[in-house]
């Protein structure tokens, strides 16, 4: 057993340099610590149709009239969060008459699928605009400067390594997550504090980022991180990590990459014992209630889902030739603070809603999102 | 049908005590954990560490009574699933709809044994693909019901089962209820398994059906039961698990395959024969042990992942050898 151990020990040093590449990027980590603090422009309370930075495209020469038709390629309606964000899209395209018809093609997470769609739409002739929320980076560049040939393009959510897309909508972005969390566990613990980092898996670009930033952060500021460890998203997995790390030791701040297995790493302490740390979570309905139900000292950084309203309205002001934000729609990033919880928490929602949805004003909320 | 042994090996062996070597590996195991973690040895350890393997253990107890009749069962993990996305949409919230929600999940769980069982003994489809089947049908059936995301929460009712604690216990101080579930389920399998006629009559099926048919098992009823304790296996782990962390909609995820490599470390014999409860027993806590170590070391997860495999291998090659030298 002994070998075995000194042999893995070794073969885990061999291994480690492998990972993090490319993904603590000092600019890009300043860059997006800036956007955090700056001010958006557009309608106010209406962050979906807001903007950070003030370059804006002309449409009215791309010569399409409505009512028009919107494909769009989706990678994948795989999980919770892009459950939301699909719901907040059909019910945007509700609103706007110069949308005629609107043609949706799940790629359910593959690559492959998702070109060969793409390739499907084109080839169909009836799409007028396309909107694709690329799987991954890389593999979606080409298929995507294909469309941009055929018509109009907007680029949502991950982007495309090609700038021919009218416009590429996002928020803030990873570094921005990773930052607003860290930021908060150092000002709510001392110096030399126990912080455990909970990730879902490796190698996922926008979760990276988090990490980096937020790992940039907590080391700067002579925090002892005692852990980064990977649940997979799994509860069960989750809540064993946690059980297992409080048996060594206390811990003072829980950060992670993704809100959903949060509930599941408070309950650890409750279970165990202990009284509940800094927590950093994330938007998903049930961790914002049980942070008003114990009172927790936490915070809520949010990827927000209604950016899959503005790629519907980006759609909408190229059929209608207005100027819109480009080319690069960057969205505001609004994390959840004591001071607005209890604007956020409804019991009603399911527990994975994504409060930072920007859907409570539509048409068929809550009951499209599965409220009652 | 195997090699015989020849006499000096056997006299060898009459020296060494003849103990299954999935105890020897779990004590190694436990040893490593140890090291790493003294705190192992206090109730909080080891409390914890059989709360978190009750779910597979259960899992893996039933899953032996289908390897050890000469076939597979895939569909527990997807059954975990449905029974705890479920549990969360009947019981809505009412914490009284608790008395009802779980016999109504052991009746689903051992609905979908019968179905199973029914489906290999009389439409003739292999176990593998009948119950892959059975996998991806609901899977499916979970996703319809729950929109792709969780629709509810668990009272806390449901989830005394695999979430409270009976504290004030003289000598362990507290014991999880889910480890008294263990307790008796993994009991009662063992009993019915190697004391009671049903036991033999699986392994009989197992062996050789046809000279089990001949000796007069009624082989059909055998493998349906077979499947149905497999089925409720299935719906008391999703019970426990949907206890132990809440509601998630790919909680069962894997499950299927680590509740038979379990009952393989255990020494279940795949295509039938041979499998013993307590050893898939002793296989759920070996496994679990492995995640257990491979967490308290701290490696990567790539790592991990090749170490996790590395393992498995070795001590499924060390049980094959040992059959081998026993000749059964």
């Amino acid at each position: 057993m002994k070998h075995l151990l000194l042999a893995t020990g070794a073969l885990a040093l061999g291994l480690a340099p492998l990972h993090a590449q490319n993904f603590d990027d000092p600019e890009e980590f300043a860059k997006q610590q800036e956007q955090l603090q700056a001010e958006s422009m557009g309608p106010e309370g209406q962050p979906w149709v807001q903007h950070i930075g003030g370059d804006m495209v002309e449409t009215a020469d791309l010569g399409i009239e409505g009512p028009a038709t919107v494909c769009f390629s989706n990678a994948g309606v795989n999980n919770p969060w892009r459950v939301v964000g699909y719901t907040n899209m059909t019910e945007e395209v509700e609103n706007h008459d110069s949308i005629g018809e609107f043609i949706h093609v799940d790629a359910e997470g593959s690559d492959d699928k998702q070109i060969a769609d793409i390739d499907d739409l084109l080839a169909g002739g009836d799409c007028d605009v396309m909107i694709v929320s690329p799987n991954t980076t890389a593999a979606l560049t080409p298929a995507v400067e294909r469309a941009c040939e055929a018509m109009p393009v907007i680029v949502f959510d991950r982007g495309v390594n090609t700038d021919c897309p009218v416009t590429f909508i996002h928020p803030v972005g990873g570094y921005g997550f990773g930052i607003q969390g860290a930021e908060f566990i150092v000002d709510n613990v001392e110096e030399g504090a126990n912080v455990l980092m909970l990730r879902i898996l490796p190698g996922v670009d926008v979760l990276e980022t988090r990490y980096s930033a937020g790992r940039r952060i907590l080391d700067e500021a002579g925090m002892n991180i005692v852990g980064a460890e990977f649940t997979d998203g799994d509860n069960a997995k989750t809540k064993s990590i946690v059980e297992d790390y409080l048996m060594r030791g206390d811990i003072d701040a829980v950060w992670m990459d993704a809100g959903a297995t949060a509930v599941a790493a408070i309950e650890a302490f409750e279970d165990s014992g202990y009284d509940i740390p800094v927590f950093v979570g994330e938007d998903q309905q049930d961790f914002l209630r049980k942070w008003q139900d114990k009172g927790l000292t936490a915070i809520a950084p949010t990827y927000p889902t209604y950016q899959w309203r503005t790629a519907v309205i980006a759609a909408a002001r190229v059929i209608e030739g207005e100027a819109l934000p480009g080319p690069e729609w960057v969205l505001p990033q609004p994390a959840i603070t004591q001071e607005n919880l209890d604007e956020y928490v409804n019991p009603a929602m399911p527990p994975l809603h994504y409060a930072m949805c920007g859907c409570e004003d539509m048409a068929n909320y809550p009951e499209a999102w599965g409220g009652n | 049908m195997t090699d015989r042994a020849d006499p000096s090996g056997a006299r060898e062996r009459r020296r060494l005590p003849q103990i299954n070597p999935v105890w020897v590996l779990l004590a190694a195991l436990i040893a490593a954990i140890i090291f790493m973690n003294p705190g192992f040895v206090e109730p909080t350890g080891y409390m914890n560490f059989l709360k978190r393997a009750a779910p597979l253990a259960i899992l893996a107890a039933g899953q032996v009574y289908v390897i050890t009749s000469g076939g597979f069962d895939l569909s527990v993990g997807s059954l975990i699933t449905l029974v705890v996305v479920g549990s969360s949409m009947l019981t809505n919230n009412d914490p009284a709809a608790t008395y009802w929600v779980v016999p109504v999940m052991l009746g689903i769980g051992v609905g979908v044994g019968a179905i199973n069982g029914l489906i290999v003994c009389f439409l003739r489809v292999p176990s593998l693909i009948a119950t892959l089947g059975m996998m991806i049908t609901l899977n499916g059936l979970a996703f319809l019901w729950s929109g792709g995301a969780p629709r509810g929460y668990l009272p806390d009712t449901f989830r005394f089962f695999g979430r409270e604690l009976i504290r004030d216990v003289p000598l362990v101080r507290f014991i999880p209820v889910s480890v008294i579930v263990l307790v008796v389920v993994v009991g009662l399998f063992a009993w019915l398994m190697h004391r009671t006629n049903l036991g033999r009559q699986v392994h009989a099926i197992g062996d050789n059906p046809v000279a089990a048919r001949l000796a007069g098992v009624a082989v059909n009823r055998v493998r349906i039961t077979a499947f149905v304790l497999s089925g409720l296996s299935g719906a008391i782990a999703g019970i426990l698990l949907g206890g132990f962390a809440g509601v998630s909609t790919d909680v069962g995820t894997g499950y299927e395959l680590q509740a038979i490599t379990a009952a393989v470390l255990g020494g279940a014999q795949l295509l039938g024969g041979r499998g013993s409860v307590p050893a898939a027993f002793g296989g759920a806590l070996a496994l679990t042990a492995i995640f257990t170590l491979l967490n308290f070391l701290g490696l990567p997860q790539p790592v991990r992942q090749v170490v996790q495999g590395l393992i498995l291998i070795a001590a499924v090659a060390l049980a094959m050898h040992r059959r081998k030298q026993t000749g059964t």
